[in-house]
């Protein structure tokens, strides 16, 4: 199901969690090797309208993250939870990471991207696994 | 070029009042403005107004006209959005519109109405601050995004929970006295390191309240203020704006602040100073983490530096550098729209000597208001002066 609260269906941005749902996780590459996520009609670094699908590594390298326990609404039975961001290549990616004690977090742990549900919502979304 | 100069302030207390609307309150501090001013509401030729969640909170879009009204101004008004720093947007419009002959007389300011809708209502209405599809629908909250600013930045250059406590122990103490402050009660290190977690690594007192207030600024022309013998002892000299991408992970860094970096640069090239000349500063500490960030892209710390500055004592009231004598964001309180010009209007206070924490600053001359929107993707720094020092 989309995670859009309208319900819409948000091109490029669902393209994306599809493609990481099949296990066909995919960044966008500019002719001057610019990494970037979609949706893009250019390149936010240089302009470049040539982008071409390109696939994301498998192994991610996490950077930072938290332990949120005051909520939206859209995640209130979903606290605690951790929320990332980790490296893939040239572009970094932000989910929840779901199966990982918080002592257990540190920064450079590798990770796989991945998708899940909002306990709260059932809506879907970006979640790293510990690799 | 005629110079800017701020003839009136108006600040309403910052607190929780969640039955009062939003054109109630610009109209209270918009009318405390103009009588501080002393400048005919008929002189006026625009409002400049900055507010951010008004949609959310009270259903209410298009709200230049409607505060012109509240503020009894007949003048074509226009609202401004940049998140937390949309009042400083709509004074950086004025600023420049004053200095190129456009205008010589114009209210700015903001106001925001948080607190009716409650604590994870005005959660909810603050992440739409940060990018919907790459961060909010993963669970990313506001502070949620400067708890993974703060943990980049400890895991980067050092520091911890201790010397970010220190940041909201002094901003609660220079709001003592403060009677505008949301918070005028002092805490301690273990208050904030033993308050219950927001977004680890932050507490919930490392973050500022949820907080509904106006604020206004009546800033009329050098010549103007001259022409009518109006007296404005107060001077903007400089006005920088910075952009960062929307979504901390298309950032270069997750724990520095470019955005703010580039507006300083500006601002300071404008009125013709360094970072060396500034006497005080009111920066924008939504959360701790935030105040550390901006003393380093503002150039008063290396980068890595910043976090130990309170814990020092060099940013307190007694301090080389005070920051946020008004008791900042984190005490005085952040009603989004309303924050920016309350900054310049506590600065004016400060040096008009008419501010509470007047004394700390007897000598000095130029003020800095750095306000942010998001996690930094806007900034806007102004650089606040006393004519004639």
């Amino acid at each position: 199901m989309s995670a859009d609260p309208t319900g819409a269906r948000d091109e490029g941005f669902d393209d994306f969690v599809d493609a990481v749902a099949a296990g066909e996780g995919y960044y966008l590459q500019c002719e001057n090797g610019h990494g970037s996520v979609p949706p893009r009609q250019v390149c936010p670094d240089c302009g470049s309208s040539a982008l071409s699908e390109t696939p994301l590594p498998d192994a991610g390298e996490l950077q930072t993250y938290t332990v949120t326990h005051v909520a939206t609404p859209a995640f209130s039975e979903d606290t605690p939870y951790v929320t990332a961001i980790a490296s893939f290549g040239p572009v970094r990616i932000t989910g929840q990471l779901r199966d990982a004690e918080p002592e257990e977090l540190e920064r450079g742990m590798p990770v796989e991207l991945t998708t899940a549900q909002s306990a709260t919502t059932g809506r879907r979304l970006l979640a790293f696994d510990p690799r | 070029m005629t110079e800017v100069r701020v003839a009136g302030v108006g600040v309403t207390e910052f607190g929780t009042v969640p039955e009062r609307t939003g054109r109630d309150l610009f109209g209270a501090a918009s009318d405390e403005a103009f009588a501080d001013a002393d400048v005919s509401r008929s002189d006026v030729e625009s409002l400049r107004y900055g507010n951010f969640m008004g949609e959310l909170a009270e259903r209410q879009g298009h709200q230049g006209p409607l505060m012109a009204e509240a503020a009894g101004v007949r003048a074509p008004a226009t609202r401004y959005e940049s998140a937390c720093a949309s009042s400083s947007a709509a004074l950086r419009s004025a600023v420049r519109d004053i200095r190129n002959g456009e205008e010589d007389v114009v209210l700015v300011g903001g106001a925001e109405r948080m607190t009716n809708l409650g604590t994870a209502g005005a959660t909810e209405a603050l992440a739409i601050a940060a990018d919907e599809l790459w961060e909010v629908r993963q669970g990313v909250t506001f502070p949620g995004a400067y708890a993974l600013m703060a943990q980049a930045y400890f895991d980067e250059y050092g520091g911890d929970r201790e010397d970010l406590a220190h940041v909201a122990v002094k901003n609660h103490d220079h709001a003592v006295g403060n009677e505008l402050a949301h918070y005028q009660d002092p805490i301690d290190v273990e208050d904030v390191l033993e308050a219950p977690p927001v977004s680890e690594p932050l507490g919930l007192y490392d973050s500022c309240p949820i907080s509904d207030g106006a604020s206004a600024l009546v800033l009329v022309s050098e010549d103007y203020a001259e022409a009518n013998g109006v007296d404005a002892p107060v001077a903007i000299t400089g006005s920088g704006q910075g952009g960062d991408d929307m979504a901390l992970q298309d950032r270069e860094y997750l724990a520095r602040t470019p955005a703010t970096d580039r507006a300083a640069e500006e601002a300071y090239d404008d009125a013709g100073i360094t970072a060396d000349d500034v006497d005080f500063v009111e920066v924008h500490d939504c959360f701790t983490i935030a105040e550390v960030l901006a003393l380093e892209s503002l150039g008063f710390y290396e980068v890595g530096e910043g976090i130990g500055a309170a814990r020092r004592g060099e940013t307190t009231a007694d301090g080389d550098l005070p920051v946020n004598l008004s008791g900042g964001l984190k005490a005085k309180g952040h009603p989004v729209g309303a924050t920016g010009t309350a900054q310049v209007a506590e600065i004016t206070k400060l040096l008009r000597g008419d501010h509470v924490n007047s004394d700390a600053v007897a000598g000095g001359s130029v003020g800095l208001a750095h306000n942010a929107g998001g996690t930094v993707a806007s900034c806007l720094v102004h650089v606040v002066e006393e004519v004639g020092a």
